[in-house]
């Protein structure tokens, strides 16, 4: 811990804790209601005054470190006893001491003694002969405070050891096939590949050299973060990438605001969103608070919906419960829907990244029938026209688009672009002869590599060698099974599985060491370190990049080269995770009655998107949704197909035998579900599996709500999500779909219009 | 040839029901209608003509093991996926008339279509329930232990698709001892009520799928002691004779008398 953690680190005086300030750390600006995390750099104080903050806008959780340099960390002093009172040790200490396991019974109604038979058990996995691996779920992250659960998790692992090591870690279980490969190569509005950050409007963003300036680090692996970008932009624009044009960097989009999932439906609703392409998603059941989101859908003027089949989001404006209800009326809806048949999976070559990082590519066993096509073929051939158009158009907005690399070869009947091409541009090559690099270090800031995501680098080192496409696992990690971003590095940070001084912690445990005698660290694994950097090597002054971090900082990643336990950078809500209760909660925070919950959480509260108070009479039950092994998320893919159906064939809740008899619900019965965002119907399946929790003193009851079913397909139901609030975490603008407020009533909704009359005569009650 | 054979283990069934899934899928057998029963998660409710196999879900205020004994109320959610148990001596087989139910080489008990005559002998002689009769087609159907896939060197499709190898496929005599391993390793780490199912003892004279199960086989809808309905025919018949006889002794005494 002393080597590898930021445990040493003193603090400034200016940081100041929950514990001292009532439930909110130092920095909170409570008219904006978000925080200048200055005082929480490690070297506020040393340098004789705070460190002028480098606002770099809106906050990403997504990229490198959050919004800003690590770079702003400064100086700063060690105790390597721990003992200084201003030692994040010591201030993690102090900040935790009222999370007591009396707490935990009193307020989480976990009994004592079962909280300490985990607590024991999982620290006994720790030390040089034994780790412990924490796996977590959707019930971690969609929360009002999902990345902070995590970052605790992280914490305790960093306290026991387990990072860096075989069978330790923080695993994230993920609800899609390819998640991990859809933050990598992003789907989300705020990074670019390989996790950099996405320019901000105004914001250090106007140049390369301003924005590079911004996020790259003078210390650590971050140093090399111009080499990645301009790659990056030669892999984008081509020739058309010239030094004297910032390589087409201001073709780049900005981030002009909140364009999250939950950020752009609140501007749909608001009638700023013209026109939305929906690809694999389903959000007039999958979206939170998915009533809100259908009436969005209302307002484009057009909507493309490419799928397998005619799913909820493409037919919302003929036969959603709001048209039903007559709150929407066909006739008046203005939305132009496109439906276009996608290709499956197994209609398509490509690649898919486990939560492991493993890159494992698929091959296309069938064509896809009639029209279907795939999602490559799709973008290359819009795209194509798309540049066609530019070409007749020559305004400057057209000069990126047409500057776009845009020359895959195209096969079959079906003129589908070949997707390994798409793989080597993201490997990267050298753009004179178009060699394929073998791997990041390779990339080089001036223009002569190309690069679509440098993490993804050596996947394809030659012609014919695509890496992802292994199928010859060699040894107990897997090499020679796929590709494991970065550099087939299967243990992330692996320099910690050994000692300061290069030996492993045991033999038992051991992955990568320090080869004296050839002066190389070596191992069953690609050690996630410069391969000759000795264990006792100290950077000199003024160093920078890899060679100012030290030869026992594992975490290379970091411009410090530590684990940081508290957070210097990168949380908008904090350094440290915090007790706070949901945005929605049976009771008030036990430890903050100011702050009840996550205080830079997003309610976006508004009509269409109210809450209940914490507590509300009126809403007394605790639920949660969350899937079913038959079903596939919003069920389009799963409700369609009989052998699926069949399996889960209603929208039910699960209740404990508790609530039942108290509510008078039978098992197999209908109940009502109500919150202040909607109303469903399901059946009650009353089960000992789920169980009423003593909280504060109360009973409070829970409520389990699978979210599979909508208004077409073999099996039909309501949907869960029409329950659900629209909120944002601060951090990556997840919502909170786990611990919000509802109630249950015995029998079925009313029809039509009257189940808003049922519903509101529900919220008008004291 | 080897005897073919499945052993399904309870313990580290998920419930995920990928084996029910894998054998519709490839024995293209229809869905069963969309009806959802309340009973847990299962909403297949027993093997039928539609359904070779079944996952059955079991809530039990049972301790799981040796998890957090003396802490909380105990309680246990246990999964187990049924097939045919393919007899050493078939009930079904052996009732069927016209020979539409044979073992075959792997000595799996399999039923030709072709050749069935609907009659449902074999449906009540089968002491596990298994074998049903689709009436729309008019013929018996059940698990054909994928004998088309055994024939081409393949395992059958629901011990290929199941995900945490609860479904294991392959030699009797082998999976026999793996499952005696399995239980005493269960033991071992406190799962004092891991049993194998497999009735040698009855006059089924052992199954060719064999179960490692938690607590008691009844839980589980299995009988104790199943029998095949034909070891009454011995009394059966001998008991037909003696009346007949009698008649015939009463028939001749009337006219003698």
């Amino acid at each position: 811990m002393t080597h590898y953690t930021n445990a040493s680190i003193i603090l400034p005086e200016e940081f100041k804790d929950t514990e001292d300030l009532g439930g909110v750390f130092s920095g909170w600006d409570a008219k904006d209601r978000r925080y200048d995390g200055s005082s929480w750099l490690y070297g506020a104080c040393v340098q004789g005054g705070r460190v002028a903050p480098r606002d770099a806008g809106p906050h990403s959780g997504h990229c490198k470190d959050g919004a800003g340099a690590a770079a702003d960390l400064g100086e700063c002093e060690c105790d390597p006893t721990l003992s200084h009172p201003r030692c994040v040790y010591q201030v993690v200490k102090r900040h935790y001491a009222r999370y007591t396991p009396e707490l935990v019974e009193r307020f989480c109604g976990v009994p004592r003694e079962r909280f300490l038979k985990i607590a024991e058990t999982f620290c006994s996995a720790s030390g040089p002969e034994k780790t412990g691996a924490i796996c977590y779920a959707l019930g971690w992250t969609q929360q009002s405070k999902g990345p902070q659960i995590i970052r605790a998790a992280a914490i305790l692992q960093m306290l026991l050891g387990n990072i860096g090591r075989p069978g330790g870690g923080i695993l994230a279980l993920r609800g899609h096939a390819s998640i991990q490969g859809s933050t990598d190569i992003p789907t989300l509005y705020d990074i670019l590949p390989g996790y950099l950050p996405m320019p901000n409007l105004g914001l250090n963003s106007h140049n390369l050299a301003d924005y590079v300036a911004t996020y790259r680090d003078p210390t650590g692996w971050w140093w090399n973060f111009d080499k990645y970008i301009v790659s990056l932009l030669k892999a984008y624009y081509g020739e058309g990438a010239k030094k004297e044009n910032d390589w087409g960097f201001n073709w780049l989009p900005r981030v002009t605001g909140d364009h999250s999932h939950q950020g752009y439906f609140l501007e749909m609703l608001d009638d700023k969103v013209e026109g939305l392409f929906v690809m694999g998603q389903n959000p007039a059941v999958a979206g939170p608070n998915s009533r809100l989101e259908r009436k969005a859908l209302s307002k484009l003027k057009w909507l493309v919906v490419r799928d397998l089949v005619e799913l909820e989001t493409a037919s919302f404006w003929y036969d959603s419960p709001e048209v039903e209800r007559g709150e929407l009326r066909p006739e008046e809806i203005a939305t132009e829907v496109f439906l276009l048949p996608a290709a499956g999976h197994a209609e398509k070559d490509g690649c898919f990244t486990n939560t492991q990082r493993l890159l494992q590519w698929h091959q296309k066993a069938v064509d896809p029938p009639g029209d279907a096509r795939n999602e490559t073929w799709f973008m290359y051939h819009l795209g194509r026209r798309l540049k066609e158009k530019a070409k007749q158009d020559p305004r400057p907005r057209n000069a990126g688009l047409s500057a776009l690399t845009w020359d895959y070869s195209l096969e079959g009947t079906m003129q589908e672009p070949k997707v390994e091409e798409v793989l080597q541009e993201i490997n990267g090559y050298a753009v004179a002869d178009h060699t394929l690099v073998s791997g990041f270090n390779e990339l080089k800031a001036d223009g002569s590599t190309a690069c679509g995501c440098w993490i993804y680098s050596g996947v394809f080192p030659r012609p014919g060698e695509n890496r992802a496409n292994q199928r010859n696992s060699q040894d107990l990690w897997g090499h020679g099974w796929g590709f494991a971003w970065p550099a087939d590095r299967r243990i992330l940070y692996n320099r910690a599985s050994a000692r300061p001084d290069g030996r492993p912690w045991s033999e038992r445990k051991k992955l990568v060491w320090w080869n004296e005698q050839n002066k190389e660290w070596t191992g069953l694994d690609v050690p996630d370190f410069t391969r000759t950097k000795a264990p006792n090597y100290q950077p000199p002054k003024h160093a920078q990049g890899d060679e100012a971090l030290a030869g026992d900082k594992p975490f290379i990643l970091h411009p410090d080269g530590t684990a940081w336990i508290f957070a210097p950078k990168g949380l908008a809500d904090g350094p440290l995770p915090t007790h706070y209760e949901g945005l929605e909660a049976p009771v008030s925070n036990p430890l903050y009655p100011d702050q009840p919950s996550n205080p830079a959480a997003m309610r976006d509260e508004r009509p269409e998107n109210r809450y209940a108070s914490s507590p509300d009479e009126r809403f007394p039950c605790v639920m949660s949704t969350y899937r079913l092994t038959e079903h596939h998320t919003s069920g389009a893919m799963s409700r369609m197909l009989p052998h699926l159906a069949e399996l889960q064939p209603e929208f039910f809740c699960e209740i404990s035998p508790e609530l039942a008899s108290e509510r008078g619900i039978e098992n197999g019965g209908w109940v009502t579900l109500m919150t202040p965002r909607g109303i469903v119907e399901a059946r009650a399946l009353v089960t000992r599996r789920m169980r009423p929790l003593l909280i504060n003193g109360k009973m409070v009851h829970q409520v389990g709500v699978p979210y599979h079913w909508g208004y077409r397909g073999l099996v039909k139901g309501d949907s869960a999500n029409d329950l659900v609030a629209l909120s944002e975490e601060p951090n990556v603008r997840i919502m909170e779909a786990k611990g919000i407020l509802c109630d249950v009533a015995p029998g079925r909704r009313a029809r039509g219009k009257a189940a808003l009359d049922q519903w509101n005569a529900h919220l008008r009650r004291k | 040839m080897p005897i073919s054979a499945f052993l399904t283990d309870a313990s580290v069934c998920i419930g995920c029901k990928a084996c029910e899934v894998a054998c519709k899928e490839w024995n293209h057998i229809p869905d069963d209608g969309f009806e959802w029963s309340g009973q847990s998660y299962d909403n297949t409710h027993a093997l039928g003509a539609s359904t070779w196999r079944h996952v059955l879900f079991l809530e039990e205020k049972q301790p799981m093991g040796p998890q957090l004994a003396g802490i909380e109320e105990p309680f246990r959610w246990q999964f187990l996926s049924d097939v045919c148990k393919h007899c050493e001596n078939a009930g079904c087989l052996e009732a069927c008339p016209t020979g539409a139910i044979i073992r075959t080489e792997v000595e799996s008990v399999y039923v030709q279509n072709d050749v069935c005559n609907g009659c449902g002998y074999c449906v009540v002689s089968c002491p596990f329930g298994v074998v049903d009769k689709n009436h729309e087609v008019g013929t018996a159907f059940k698990c054909t232990f994928c004998y088309d896939r055994q024939r081409d060197g393949l395992m059958p499709a629901c011990a290929k698709a199941c995900p945490t190898q609860s479904i294991r496929f392959g030699e009797l005599e082998e999976l026999r001892q793996e499952a005696q391993v399995r239980v005493k390793e269960l033991q071992d780490r406190g799962y004092n009520d891991a049993q194998i199912y497999d009735p040698t003892g009855s006059s089924v004279g052992g199954t060719h799928a064999i179960f490692v199960i938690l607590g008691q086989p009844e839980a589980y809808n299995f009988p104790p002691a199943p029998e095949v309905p034909t070891i009454h025919m011995k009394s059966a018949w001998s008991a037909a004779l003696v009346s007949a006889l009698v008649v015939v002794l009463v028939v001749c005494l009337a006219f003698v008398l």
